[in-house]
């Protein structure tokens, strides 16, 4: 049967990405939904440029605290051992290398890692917010989207035509449709939606995917 | 410990019981942050007494003072250890300070005496920009325009420009391979607060190294100290190891 | 010839403090100054490492080690005192928020240079927070005297001593004088009591303007 990854379920798989005691800053979108899939047994400590690091899921309607809040300004819950610092503080965190994973939303992935994600073609301004900074210090960049925009245009391309985020920044790609990850080689198709070819996956992507020889199904 | 256990331990266990194993895996060549002003107040002391046990050699130290025999701020029945340990012991090669001899020093101090010699180099900064390049090699940022020591020593072989009509010197980021600090309570995931005006150096010495060391008074468990006053947070600090009982405070 | 001491010079420094200054005050005779503040004034002491606020020494026994200034003399905590890091004591500093610095001297220039960080004959010494301070306190006052121990005057027309920094200093007050720096060079602005222009003159290495307003120096 074949079945896209819903926005939840994109979000499990690439909280499956955290190791035990990683730093993670999640981005407004899908990234933000990981909160609520960590790992069982591992200590993640979520990070927002906001000035907190220790947060834990999304708060419910009963436990929102305006001062409780991540970036994308969601209500959110604190775990042992969260701190609160200034935004300086919080960046200083992300250039030093000391976050180990961001996950990103996108308008563009190119097949050598560039990220477009800030501003669309036509419009007159866009966020740039903290992700200059993230994919410039996290140690490793993985952006969570659809594969395509919703007029059906490939995400993941040659080049990207919108303006960039960052060069060469992206090592890996979570999709509805896909796990792929930018090797030097360019692209190279990890993972499927259940029920999809990597013909398939490739017809809706705007550059070559090479694909792996351990090719699988997303486990969800 | 050994060497392979140390690499082994899983990287949310992060108290260590002896400040010997806390610093085992230092190796020669290391540069090493020392986190202090100058008298025993926020003195990692006991961390500075098991590396010079531990004989690391050719060591880069980075801090205020490279030892002035925390002469100042001592009362009667404080230890008195301070980076100087290391200089006496002949493990260091190269000290980037601020202040490294006692005001009214009388004597040629170890250090002084090796620098005549040849055997350390000596990096003069001023105080707080030491201070600021220590944070931007914490923070990612690989130099910055500062506007002090123009036409003095400190400005010798640096990058210059003039910005808005101002003369500022390119002074660069410090990255340390251990930072030994100073801190009044941990939690066990390496939260840090201070008491006092502990916090001076260690505050930034504690974010610009691979592996940073915290030595405390007091490890409680995660969530039991107030994250509004928590300074560093845990994901700066790699080992916490608490002092022995007769040591607190001191 | 009359010269004031120590605690002299420091009371007619610290009569430059108005209300609400924020101060650091480096070792030696500027230290002193913290004791003679006027009157009806709240002036905020400021150390290099980490706090403002504070005030004078404790009772004997009840020192406390994380409870010093950059000097290491022990203090207590006023009302009002905060603490913090190197980091955030050298921001007030470059940021201009500070408003008064005093710092003693070996030697001043009639620029304004001032040399006061490695003595003569010895091959290392202190920079510590000096060149910081300086290049960022609104005001700078060398507070010494006015000769070394031999009388060789420290006040000369080019420093022969490494720099702290160039052009900095903004008032100069010793044992027998205060002198203003301007952009022409030194003005003897006051004297010490029964001192003469002329006796200042003589042990001052740099050529010094004197003051239509001179005046005996308020003690």
């Amino acid at each position: 049967m074949k079945q896209k990854l819903d926005r939840n379920t994109i979000a499990l798989r690439v909280a499956r990405e955290f190791r035990d005691g990683d730093v993670v800053n999640l981005g407004a979108g899908i990234p933000t939904l990981c909160s609520n899939f960590l790992p069982e047994g591992r200590k993640v400590w979520l990070h927002s440029e906001n000035g907190v690091l220790g947060y834990g899921p999304l708060a419910g309607p009963d436990q929102q605290d305006p001062n409780l809040i991540n970036a994308g300004t969601q209500f959110i819950t604190s775990t042992p051992g969260i701190s609160f610092f200034n935004s300086a503080d919080a960046f200083n965190m992300i250039r030093g290398g000391h976050v180990d994973i961001t996950v990103l939303g996108g308008f563009q992935v190119s097949e050598k890692g560039d990220l477009a994600n800030w501003i669309l073609p036509g419009r007159g301004s866009g966020n740039v917010g903290g992700a200059m900074e993230l994919v410039t210090g996290a140690k490793k960049v993985i952006v969570a989207m659809e594969h395509t925009t919703r007029n059906g245009e490939p995400k993941l391309v040659k080049e990207c035509d919108y303006l960039l985020t960052g060069k060469a920044c992206v090592d890996m790609i979570v999709t509805d449709l896909a796990v792929v990850i930018v090797t030097e080689e360019g692209f190279l198709l990890l993972e499927t939606a259940p029920g999809y070819t990597p013909e398939e996956v490739q017809s809706v992507t705007g550059a070559h995917l090479n694909v792996s020889e351990k090719l699988k199904e997303v486990q969800i | 410990m050994t060497l392979a256990k140390l690499r082994g331990r899983a990287r949310s266990d992060k108290v260590f019981v002896t400040f010997a194993e806390a610093v085992a895996d230092v190796q020669d060549g290391a540069t090493v942050i020392i986190g202090h002003f100058g008298g025993p107040g926020g003195m990692p002391m006991l961390l500075l007494r098991a590396l010079r046990d531990h004989g690391a050699r050719d060591l880069t130290i980075v801090g205020n003072t490279a030892g002035i025999g925390v002469v100042f701020g001592a009362k009667r029945d404080a230890l008195r250890i301070d980076p100087g340990v290391l200089v006496e012991n002949r493990q260091v090669s190269r000290a980037i300070v601020s202040y490294p001899i006692a005001p009214g020093a009388p004597q040629p101090n170890p250090l002084e005496e090796g620098f005549k010699a040849g055997d350390i180099k000596i990096e003069m900064n001023p105080q707080g920009i030491l201070a600021e390049r220590i944070r931007a090699g914490g923070a990612g940022i690989a130099a910055f325009w500062s506007p002090v020591g123009v036409g003095t020593i400190v400005s010798e072989d640096k990058e210059t420009r003039t910005i808005e009509g101002k003369e500022y010197i390119l002074e660069h980021a410090i990255k340390g391979d251990f930072s030994l600090i100073r801190a009044h309570k941990a939690d066990k995931a390496g939260n840090l607060i201070y008491r006092g005006n502990m916090r001076h150096f260690n505050v930034s010495a504690a974010t610009a190294s691979r592996v940073t060391v915290a030595e405390v008074d007091e490890i409680v468990e995660t969530g039991e100290l107030d994250p509004d006053k928590i300074v560093t947070p845990g994901i700066y600090v790699n080992r916490i190891v608490c002092r022995p009982k007769q040591f607190r405070g001191k | 010839m009359f010269r004031l001491d120590r605690e002299a010079i420091a009371l007619r420094v610290a009569k430059e403090f108005r209300d609400g200054d924020v101060v650091n005050l480096g070792i030696g005779i500027p230290t002193l100054a913290a004791n003679y503040i006027p009157e009806g004034r709240t002036v905020w002491f400021h150390t290099e490492n980490g706090a403002v606020g504070f005030g004078g020494s404790p009772p004997e026994g009840e020192e406390d080690i994380h409870m010093t200034n950059a000097g290491g003399g022990f203090v207590t905590a006023l009302p009002g005192m905060s603490i913090f890091d190197t980091i955030e004591a050298f921001t007030i500093v470059r940021g201009g928020y500070l408003d008064i610095t005093v710092l003693g001297a070996m030697q001043v220039s009639e620029k304004g240079d001032l040399a006061n960080w490695l003595r003569p004959g010895r091959l290392i010494g202190g920079i510590g927070g000096a060149m910081d301070i300086v290049a960022g306190a609104k005001r700078v006052i060398a507070a010494m005297e006015h000769t070394d121990k031999k009388g060789t005057p420290k006040i000369v027309r080019e420093c022969t001593s490494p720099l702290t920094a160039v052009g900095c200093v903004d008032m100069i007050i010793t044992d027998m004088a205060v002198i203003e720096v301007d952009k022409e060079g030194l003005m003897l602005v006051e004297h010490a009591p029964s001192l003469s222009v002329e006796d200042i003159k003589s042990v001052t290495d740099a050529p010094l303007r004197v003051s239509g307003e001179l005046r005996e120096m308020e003690l």
